[in-house]
């Protein structure tokens, strides 16, 4: 074989620690080896025709690039093989920048590694062949789980673009935490004003499946041919028959059920319908304290329902979706800030959270849109925000910043002010973060035209005197201990990853970090792909974010899976499973291991059996490899005869 | 020597109580002979080095708290129990030090004896939370403090810094609740459970601890608590022996005993309040003995008294 | 800093690192992304998954004189393919357990699991795995003549 190694500098990436020229000189001896280079960038333009100008110039069979991961430039460089006419399989890469120069500052070393990372690349390309993907049919529905902001945006889009959508959301009704909210920032908008007209879209829309209610069970299949099992959870009301009426909620008798869509600041009836802008509007019991099913008798609801929508006798349901790509958009939930013993770990009623707020200051929330105090409905006077609860806080674990506090203490200090116009507003703050349109401008607003005081420091104790509260804290500024005498004093509680994040990655295969968020592919450059082909990131899910960025991930969600179902058919990867009928002894051990059930029995004459792997289902993970006692099966392009190349290279 | 007790643990006094707070001592010692618990004092204990040597040099407070768990492991203990948050956290640091691998052996060449880093040490309240257990406290009882209402004080040391206390939660511990109300006390939340009292702040600005520890104290009296009770020899000192101090400073009359957790403990185990060290606090108890007595009605034997 | 030191002077050792693509891959792209520095023995082979790993190929690399064999996979659960990291603990215990019959300390054989934001978690991983085959020396490779009785496995 003739073989080309071209050695990336990437500026001083990698120069500035490994000798390139020397990795290259070195490298030439080998056998096999006829051109060697080194190169700038290569994985610019001028660097990829230099290696399509040396295939061509020195006939080259075989090319490894020695520079990034990758997970970073792979595919970049098989597609420039590929167009000098080799098979793109023909190719492998020596990670010398991720793996050698930037982990260690020792030249000697680095080089003497980039060298033999660079043989062992050589020694497992001499094994490589050409191999050639199959194609499959896209099934083109999409599902998008999570019916928040994100979820409706990307849902809505694909729609628009005649896809028939299948949305699953986990609360009875869409429209996730932006819902929940009175106001949004800069531009004190009515959140359900804007959100509304997009729920109402949803509901609308024929080509647009909703399962509320409802959660992912499982997940099978792959890219283009997913089938997803979705719970749809029994309402115990026939939501083909309920008008959403609401005589049921009505004539409930069970009054003491906390209102989660209030965030526990007033009581719903068992049988509820969460807010008068639910899409689906439909009702839903709660069988925790629905009378007829923890005593046994009652059947109210049954009686007045006008539709006869009411079944007691209802179970969970489960349906199988076909869809050829995902879009996650599961959002998050917020922080719970009983962890901060300093703040009265919940022991306080008018110590309340950002979101609680948020409901107060709702037309459509607990006290009709008047602020009063959850103990004993006075209106505020004093009203102190305190950020950052759960937020850059390492000892909570909680590190990271959650992006939108500032703006929304901001908001609602604003909003606040509106309402009580002698008021006044305290804001202990950290840093603050507002850095988008107009955002920063806001938070001045709230400063100089509304008289927000800023104190920058952290609140150590929040304790009671009489029917009020002291917040007592840090100046950082004037350096002195600061006690604010508070009616109400709101803490901006952060985000955290919804829970259940971590279950569903694992039923779709997709990786989260260590807050639970979901990985994209790449943070900068594929930030809505997730590691899984066909599965894609919307909104929060994927990290802290607020409502515009959001929407623009899901839409651009949208996007990616209108790419992939711009053609009919996808290209599946030859790296699959391949069997040696002759070394076959059909054990089945191959079939037993498979994850994917890729591999099946094929009857030859004689009523011999041997193992067979369906291409299109196998995805490569190689399990079959390691299992098979005399090798038959072997996972192209990681072959043992491969990998045992690399290890023979470096160790013989 | 053989003893009859369930468990035998070491016992790191300490010199506070040796001092100032001798009825945390005596009455640690009272309970835990109810709760069947040996305690086997280190013999020839030395001082923990306190604040003055870890301030100077942490390896020397390291190497002084060292030596009094190395002579308790070579007893073959694998727990220390010390009354004093201050001690607890000299001997605490010492173990931590040990287990930096930078500075164990010039730890091991000052102490200049085996020392394998393998015990724990413990403060009392810890002790009787995780090892004795509030089950057992409570069926020790026999005249529950009902009808009397106490409120529970950390102090900055017992839970604190979490890392290295690892024990109860950091701002809002509910150990000392658990206990007073196992022994039948009436037990408000106190806001100010983990505020710092000033401390040493006492000797060199009596403004300082005049106005925390004022604080405390009004909070406390605000909330109708008939006691304030503690488990550290220093806020003990500040709370009780300050009291008057303070009722200066404040222009306020407390009058508000505050007696150690043992102390209330033992109590309600029926222990003579003589051999409590009741009398040995500076807000005279007596209206509290008395009313515990009153509330008390099965107690069998004369009302206690004291001085 | 005295650390450093010791491994410059003292030869580097013949490590070498079986990653799958999805989890560890990524967190040693993730350490090299955030320059976190870690010791140069390490030669890293990327195979799709820990379940592709045969563990033949760490026999062969421990026989043919490599000092250490580090495999690293996806936390149990997170497994991109379900289930192959869950077949590959099974192999590694049993292989832990064989390799002293081969005359072979089975601390030169490790695995672990780093997902692809733990970049620091396999700087972590790399330089204790490093520190220890630099402790154990020099692997003697298998010679037929050794005496098996006298090995590890007494």
């Amino acid at each position: 074989m003739r073989i080309g190694v071209f050695v990336c500098q990437c500026g001083t990436n990698i120069a500035s620690t490994v000798d390139t020229e020397r990795v290259a000189q070195e490298v030439k001896k080998l056998p096999d080896v006829v051109y060697t280079t080194t190169y700038m960038y290569t994985c610019s333009e001028p660097g990829q025709q230099e290696i399509q100008r040396a295939i061509e110039e020195h006939n080259l069979q075989g090319v490894v690039v020695a520079a990034c991961s990758p997970r970073m430039h792979e595919p970049t460089f098989r597609r420039a093989v590929e167009k000098a006419g080799l098979n793109r399989y023909m190719f492998e890469m020596a990670n010398i920048r991720e793996h050698v120069s930037w982990v260690s500052n020792d030249r000697e070393a680095n080089t003497k590694k980039a060298i033999e990372l660079v043989r062992m690349a050589v020694a497992k390309l001499r094994f490589n062949q050409p191999l050639f993907p199959s194609r499959v049919a896209i099934n083109k529905r999409v599902m998008v789980i999570g019916g928040g902001v994100a979820g409706i945006q990307a849902a809505l889009d694909c729609a628009d673009a005649g896809l028939d959508v299948v949305l699953v959301e986990r609360r009875t009704s869409i429209g996730g935490k932006m819902a929940q909210l009175d106001k949004t920032f800069p531009t004190i908008d009515c959140s359900s004003c804007i959100l509304g007209p997009k729920m109402v879209d949803v509901a609308q829309k024929e080509n647009i499946t909703l399962h509320a209610y409802s959660e992912i069970e499982s997940v099978s299949g792959y890219v283009g041919n997913f089938a997803v099992r979705v719970r749809k959870k029994a309402t115990y009301v026939d939501w083909k028959a309920c008008t959403g009426c609401g005589v049921c909620m009505e004539k409930c008798p069970s009054r003491k059920v906390p209102d989660e869509f209030n965030e526990g600041l007033s009581f719903t009836r068992a049988i509820n319908i969460p807010f008068p802008q639910a899409i689906p509007k439909k009702a839903t019991i709660n069988r925790s304290y629905c009378i007829y099913f923890t005593k046994g008798k009652c059947g109210i609801c049954a009686k007045v329902c006008p539709a006869k929508a009411i079944r007691y006798d209802m179970t969970d349901e489960v349906v199988t979706e076909e869809v050829g790509a995902i879009i996650v958009a599961t959002g998050y939930d917020l922080f719970d800030p009983s962890a901060y013993g300093e703040y009265g770990a919940g022991q306080y009623r008018d110590v309340i959270t950002g979101i609680q707020y948020e409901r107060i200051l709702s037309a459509s929330g607990p006290f009709g849109g008047h602020i009063k105090r959850p103990s004993d409905g006075r209106e505020p006077k004093d009203v102190v925000f305190i950020a950052c609860v759960g937020s850059r806080d390492a000892s909570v674990g909680r590190p990271y910043c959650s992006g939108v506090c500032c703006m929304y203490i901001a908001k609602q200090a604003i909003l606040t002010k509106d309402h009580i116009p002698n008021s006044r507003s305290y804001v202990f703050y950290m840093d603050i973060r507002s850095p988008a349109k107009n955002y920063d401008e806001f938070v001045r607003r709230a400063q100089e035209e509304y008289g927000v005081q800023y104190i920058r420091g952290r609140v150590g104790k929040i304790y009671p005197r009489g029917d009020r509260l002291v917040v007592q804290g840090m100046d950082t500024l004037l350096g002195i201990q600061v006690e604010v005498e508070a009616d109400l004093v709101v803490l901006a509680t952060g985000i955290e990853a919804s829970r259940g994040a971590r279950e569903l990655a694992e039923k779709l295969h997709i990786s989260y970090d260590q807050y639970g968020f979901f990985m994209e592919n790449h943070p900068k450059l594929r930030p809505v792909e997730t590691n899984t082909a066909g599965i894609y990131l919307a909104g929060v899910c994927q990290g802290p974010k607020d409502i515009p960025a959001s929407v623009a991930q899901g839409s651009a969600a949208a996007a990616k899976v209108l790419a992939l179902f711009a053609r009919d058919t996808i290209e599946t990867s030859p790296q699959v499973a391949s069997v040696t009928e002759r070394a076959c002894i059909a054990c089945g051990k191959c079939i037993e291991v498979c994850p994917y059930g890729a591999i099946r029995w094929k009857e030859l004459k004689g009523g011999v059996r041997k193992a067979e792997v369906i291409t299109t289902v196998c995805q490569g993970c190689g399990l079959c490899n390691a299992t098979c006692p005399p090798k038959a099966i072997q996972l192209q392009h990681a072959t043992d005869n491969q990998i045992l190349a690399e290890i023979e290279e470096l160790c013989a | 020597m053989k003893d009859n007790f369930s468990r035998t643990v070491a016992y790191y006094p300490g010199c506070s109580v040796e001092g100032t707070a001798k009825e945390f001592d005596e009455s640690t010692r009272e309970i835990f002979r109810v709760l069947n618990v040996a305690l086997r004092e280190i013999p020839d204990w030395n001082c923990c080095g306190s604040t003055p040597s870890h301030i100077y040099d942490p390896l020397l407070s390291a190497a002084i708290s060292g030596r009094n768990l190395a002579i308790a492991e070579r007893m073959g203990f694998y727990e220390v129990m010390t009354p004093c948050p201050g001690c607890l956290k000299a001997l605490k640091g010492s173990i931590e030090v040990f287990n930096n691998p930078l500075k164990r052996k010039d730890l091991l060449n000052i102490l200049d004896m085996p020392f394998y880093g393998r015990i724990k040490a413990v403060s009392v309240v810890q002790f009787l939370v995780e090892d004795v257990g509030i089950e057992e406290i409570e069926r020790c009882v026999l005249f529950p403090l009902e009808g009397i209402t106490i409120v529970p004080y950390y102090g900055c040391l017992l839970t604190r810094p979490p890392k290295s206390a690892q024990f109860d939660d950091p701002e809002q511990p509910t150990s000392l609740d658990r206990i007073l109300e196992a022994i039948g006390a009436t037990v408000p939340h106190f806001p100010f459970k983990t505020e710092c009292c000033g401390a040493t702040y006492g000797v060199v600005r009596k403004d300082i601890v005049g106005r925390l520890t004022g604080r405390i104290l009004e909070m406390a009296l605000d909330l109708g608590a008939d006691a304030i009770a503690v488990a550290c020899p220093l806020c003990q000192q500040n709370l009780d022996l300050r009291q008057e101090q303070i009722e200066r400073y404040r222009g306020r009359s407390f009058k508000i005993s505050v007696p150690y957790i043992t102390q209330l403990i033992g109590l309600s185990f029926g222990i003579d309040p003589k051999k409590l060290g009741w009398h040995r606090l500076a807000a005279d108890p007596q209206k509290l003995l008395t009313r515990f007595d009153k509330l008390s009605k099965k107690r069998p034997t004369e009302p206690p008294t004291i001085r | 800093m005295e650390e450093r030191e010791k491994t410059k002077n003292n030869t580097e050792m013949r490590i070498l690192g079986f990653l799958c693509n999805w989890c560890s891959y990524g967190g040693a792209d993730t350490a090299g992304v955030s320059r976190l520095k870690q010791p140069t023995d390490l030669r890293i082979i990327r195979i799709p998954c820990t379940g592709r790993m045969d563990p033949l190929f760490a026999f062969k690399a421990l026989i043919s004189g490599a000092d250490g064999v580090l495999v690293s996979g996806c936390h149990p659960k997170d497994c991109h393919y379900s289930v192959g990291n869950l077949y590959a603990r099974r192999r590694f215990e049993v292989l832990k357990d064989f390799l002293p019959f081969l005359g072979i300390e089975s601390d030169r054989f490790h695995y672990t699991w780093v997902s692809a934001s733990e970049g620091q978690r396999w700087q972590e991983v790399v330089t204790e795995f490093s520190r220890r085959i630099h402790e154990l020396g020099r692997n003697p490779g298998f010679d037929m003549n050794t005496n098996l009785v006298n090995s590890e496995a007494r």
